[in-house]
């Protein structure tokens, strides 16, 4: 008889930290300069080259701590961790190995089915980022940018409390967005600014102890991630089914090939010698230093649930996607402060915004029109101004070009048409050009209203008042 | 006490240090080690009973900097130490992933 499994799975996430310098140096951290443009004697390891640690590193390092209901280590440090690899100049990483920033936290999650739960951190510690490999197709060479290396990284160490794909993505989601209100990370797993690295292993449901667990690298994308937890927790059990014994080790996924291989480096001993940095001063957090690094946490995802509420009166279906993402959240507060009209503001988003950046596979990250111009749009609706279906092309180019749309209305001559005469007129038109669809109405076909009023919203260009239209057509068809 | 240290132990601390050492270098170097941890040994005679373990030896703290970007273009610096460069990279031998 087959015997059930279950996956216990941990994550090592790291997070490239949005500041504007490096951990340890006054080099940019900026993405994409020509190689080796953003180095200095510092982080490229030069003897005698003494580093200075970022303050807003430790910052932001405790804002996620506090965010993820961490404990703050007040007195905290650096530790070496040794190893050699052409990645890493300095033949050690600077790292936290036995004071890290934050300790004991804790994530709550919410499933599909609405199942709720609470990922345990083990510990948030800072460190610093590697150069960057590129290795050569045909020599038997790689070439090395240390851009990167030194760049602020925040490592948040899971406890092995998640047992599906679908947790681990839900952890995550919630993690990523937590980060993203900080404005600690963009968090961009395809660019690398977040990493995870998959623990995993599995035991006979029921068991104590847990299994030989493996760490899965290179996953770059939640699909990435759900595909890898699926194919090494197969994998893991075939070999146990077949008498065998799993080992622990590192592997590297492959999502083309739907893969992992062990990743095995001549005389790879995992002996990292870690001791205390005796360059690095201890770092204190003192009461008021972490007071005001409380007293500056924006307002995060469940507060900005409650108050959407009580302030605006949304629907709890509104709020649930807006503030599913900083960016959707920001565009609709700023939106609301200049038309005071929210739910108008929320359909926008959900609605049309929403449309537009699925058609063309896009994030909220990617919308660049500004919010004025979008209360103009809803501003000019309200008026009567402008049709529904006009509003809806010009909200088109709003979010492709970001243009002001009472000038746009105005050049394209998009303003609703309500002269009634005229209209009457466009009416009787199309009534007497279309018996057939007239005789149809009077026997009780009541679609043909429908056909008669786009009619005339058609010869009117698209401009006519459609409720006018609709009170006309009524009149006339009534008095025949 | 005396410490001894073993040709496995010399053997795997040069393969961490990425050293090859000769037969009689790695004498040489078992008995300077030996030596070193006999010298260190002596702090294990000391009564340190609670006495708080020590993370630095400065007592100073909070050395930082402000998050503002003070270098400019480095890369002429960094890779006039380059054996060997390509363009403005690094050329090593090929490392795999690991």
């Amino acid at each position: 008889m087959a015997k059930n499994y279950e996956t216990v799975i941990g994550l090592e996430v790291h997070v490239e930290l949005a500041t504007k310098t490096k951990i340890f140096c006054g080099c940019t951290t900026e993405f994409g300069g020509a190689p080796n443009t953003h180095t200095c004697p510092v982080c490229t390891g030069q003897p005698g080259s003494l580093p200075v640690l970022n303050k807003q590193v430790v910052e932001y390092a405790a804002a996620v701590g506090l965010a993820t209901n961490c404990t703050i280590t007040q007195d905290c440090k650096f530790d070496r961790k040794n190893y050699f690899y052409p990645d890493n100049p300095q033949n050690y990483q600077i790292s936290q190995l036995y004071l890290p920033i934050c300790r004991d936290g804790h994530v709550d999650i919410e499933l599909e089915d609405g199942t709720k739960k609470a990922v345990r951190i083990h510990e948030i510690h800072m460190e610093e980022d590697a150069g960057k490999l590129v290795h050569d197709d045909w020599e038997d060479v790689s070439y090395v940018d240390y851009n990167r290396s030194g760049v602020p990284l925040i490592e948040i160490v899971s406890e092995p409390d998640m047992r599906s794909a679908e947790e681990v993505i839900a952890y995550l989601e919630k993690l990523r967005l937590t980060i993203q209100y900080l404005g600690a990370s963009d968090c961009k797993l395809n660019e690398g600014s977040m990493r995870a690295d998959v623990n995993l292993s599995v035991r006979e449901v029921g068991a104590s102890e847990f299994g030989t667990r493996t760490e899965m690298k290179n996953l770059n994308s939640f699909r990435a991630i759900a595909r890898a937890i699926e194919n090494e927790r197969a994998r893991q059990i075939d070999i146990i089914e077949s008498g065998g014994k799993v080992v622990q080790e590192t592997r590297r996924w492959d999502d083309n090939k739907e893969y992992s291989y062990a990743m095995r480096s001549k005389e790879d001993a995992q002996d990292y010698r870690y001791f205390p940095d005796p360059d690095l001063v201890p770092v204190h957090i003192s009461d008021e230093w972490l007071e005001e690094i409380k007293s500056r946490q924006p307002e995060l995802k469940p507060e900005k649930m409650v108050r959407y509420k009580e302030e605006f009166g949304l629907p709890d279906y509104d709020i649930g996607i807006i503030t599913d993402h900083k960016k959707l959240a920001d565009i609709f507060e700023e939106t609301t402060a200049i038309c005071n009209n929210p739910k108008k503001v929320s359909n926008w988003l959900m609605g049309e915004t929403m449309r537009i950046m699925k058609e063309k596979n896009e994030d909220p990250e990617n919308i660049n029109f500004s919010p004025a111009n979008l209360a103009e749009l809803i501003e000019m609706v309200d008026k009567g101004e402008i049709n529904g279906k006009v509003a809806k092309e010009v909200f088109t180019h709003v979010y492709e070009d970001n243009i002001e749309p009472k000038k746009y209305v105005e050049e394209k001559g998009l303003k609703m048409d309500d002269n009634a005469d005229d209209l009457r007129k466009t009416v009787e038109e199309i009534v007497s050009a279309n018996p057939k669809s007239v005789e149809d109405f009077k026997s009780g076909k009541k679609q043909a209203m429908g056909f008669l009023v786009g009619q005339v919203m058609r010869a009117s260009g698209g401009k006519a008042n459609p409720q006018m239209v609709n009170q006309l057509l009524s009149e006339i068809l009534l008095n025949m | 006490m005396a410490n001894i240290i073993s040709d496995e132990t010399i053997e795997y601390v040069g393969i961490l240090a990425k050293l090859e050492l000769s037969s009689e270098e790695k004498e040489v170097a078992k008995k300077d080690l030996a030596d070193m941890l006999n010298y260190i040994d002596k702090l294990s005679e000391l009564d340190t009973t609670g006495v708080e373990p020590m993370s630095h030896v400065f007592s100073a703290g909070n050395v930082m900097r402000e998050d503002v970007v003070t270098n400019g273009d480095g890369s002429e610096d960094t890779l006039s130490n380059a054996p060997s460069r390509k363009d403005d990279t690094f050329i090593v031998p090929k490392t795999v992933e690991g």
